[in-house]
């Protein structure tokens, strides 16, 4: 990541304290009024510590709780970390954690950072056997470092492909979509834990590509860059109704070659973008994206003729999923 | 009555011969291209051979798909390895329709800092990975870990996967 794109911890806080969002106690509604037009900024928090890999390449486990902590604080404009996870979910509550693992371990949800939240979520009161570790297959989550999981008392970790689907599919626009048992029935509330990529159809993929790994048929919803069926996707009410959160992966990404893990074109920007706003988070990661592509010496995604046009279609009148308009998005960078 | 029957058996063959066949497809190719575990000294295979056709090339690299099936694509196999029980690796060979095919996917990506190495038709290396195209197959081979002896041992891997293209 450029330095203009992701500063030193000494370029600490760099927002608007007035664009803040207020979200609230951890109803739909709250997060809702994220995405009235007109209404208050969309908040984006880009956390990044340079130093979370120490000397080595494994990620520290201590300082990446701390990188969390330090990155929802801001998200949820709250000094206690543990305060803002309580907005977020309360005891009681089935806590879906949706991970991106299609790429293998190379360039999948980081396990550390997945293992940080189920920590945060415990202290906040939330049941080990209520944390819910999901994606699309279980050889996908085991390969990419999640074991499959069911015992009781302990963090579950289990997959699409096995749970199985809806049998009545939920449509909208160009989609329709039979939707994750996991989603439908086991979780009460989701966070998305996706990862920043390249992508070689959709040109970007972050927090609402995502998505396609809680559908039984993501192969039908390619077709022109994945635009309008990324936001389309995302318009289906359950999706809307129970995915909270977002807690982008960006300890390591890749600028081109994804969504496959290709080690050449892959860096470690160790840095983390949250918010609740997946338009605005998805706008901001494109411009991470673009920026190391430059850095790069490569094209622009418009010049290879895949910029992420869905991005625009979730913020249009029809789907009006969040805002990419970067007068409205509030970017924090500590 | 009799002609309904008929019908129905011809009909139930029908869809048997072709469930076998698509059974056959996933399960095997024409080339066996992943060498078995210490058929390249130093190398496990720690996973089965899985294999992606056309139609389910999206289910293993999701965007990705749709490159290599404008290009020309038939299948791919893959399997997980693991180098003196340390270094761990994942091995595509994907069979492409022709020469051409398999050259316009090698050549589609950048090779930045890659180095060219002495693997197939045309070969580049880089820190952690191994691509090289031989005819119609291109060969990827991914390491999870960076090490000083990654990159010979993947090489050594690649050399093993061109031997068996190459029967």
């Amino acid at each position: 990541m450029s330095d203009k794109q992701n500063p030193s911890r000494r370029d600490f806080l760099k927002a608007s304290v007035a664009g803040a969002v207020a979200l609230g106690a951890g109803d739909a509604l709250a997060f809702a009024n994220v995405l009235q037009p007109g209404g208050p900024k969309s908040r984006v928090v880009i956390a990044r510590d340079a130093m979370l890999r120490g000397s080595g390449s494994t990620i520290d486990a201590t300082r990446m709780r701390a990188l969390l902590d330090r990155a929802i604080e801001a998200s949820l404009g709250t000094k206690d970390a543990l305060a803002a996870w309580k907005q977020l979910v309360h005891p009681g509550q089935v806590v879906g954690l949706k991970v991106n693992t299609i790429a293998g371990r190379g360039l999948s949800t980081n396990v550390t950072l997945v293992e940080a939240i189920t920590e945060r979520l415990q202290q906040a009161g939330i049941k080990p056997y209520d944390i819910v570790i999901w994606d699309r297959t279980g050889h996908e989550l085991e390969r990419a470092g999640f074991p499959l999981s069911s015992a009781a008392g302990k963090v579950r970790c289990i997959a699409s492909d096995t749970v199985g689907y809806e049998d009545t599919p939920e449509a909208h626009g160009t989609v329709s979509c039979r939707l994750s048992r996991i989603l439908t029935r086991t979780c009460d509330v989701v966070i998305n834990v996706p990862l920043l990529k390249d992508h070689g159809l959709a040109g970007v993929t972050l927090s609402m590509k995502n998505m396609y790994g809680v559908i039984d048929n993501p192969r039908n919803c390619h077709d022109g860059g994945c635009n309008p069926a990324v936001a389309d996707v995302n318009m289906l009410p359950t999706i809307r109704k129970k995915v909270r959160f977002i807690i982008g992966d960006a300890t390591s990404a890749c600028y081109h070659g994804g969504p496959m893990h290709k080690p050449e074109y892959v860096w470690q920007p160790d840095s983390l973008i949250m918010g609740s706003d997946p338009v605005a988070l998805d706008f901001t990661a494109w411009q991470i994206i673009e920026s190391k592509r430059a850095e790069k010496g490569l094209r622009t995604l418009e010049a290879e003729g895949r910029p992420p046009r869905y991005i625009a279609t979730a913020a249009d009148a029809q789907h009006q999923l969040g805002t990419n308009d970067p007068k409205h998005i509030t970017l924090v960078k500590v | 009555m009799m002609n309904c029957h008929k019908i129905r058996v011809a009909a139930l063959i029908t869809v048997a011969l072709v469930l076998i066949t698509a059974c056959g497809c996933k399960k095997q190719s024409p080339v066996q291209p992943l060498p078995a575990s210490n058929e390249v000294a130093g190398w496990e295979k720690t996973g089965e051979t899985r294999t992606y056709t056309a139609a389910t090339l999206s289910d293993y690299i999701d965007g990705g798909a749709d490159q290599y099936l404008k290009a020309g694509f038939k299948n791919v196999s893959t399997s997980d390895y693991k180098f003196e029980g340390k270094i761990e690796a994942v091995a595509d060979v994907y069979v492409m329709a022709n020469a051409d095919a398999a050259r316009t996917i090698f050549e589609a990506d950048p090779s930045g800092s890659a180095k060219t190495v002495p693997l197939g038709d045309a070969a580049r290396a880089s820190s952690q990975s191994v691509v090289f195209r031989r005819g119609p197959f291109l060969v990827r081979i991914v390491a999870y870990q960076e090490t000083p002896e990654t990159p010979q041992a993947l090489q050594q891997l690649g050399q093993g996967i061109e031997k068996r293209l190459s029967k």
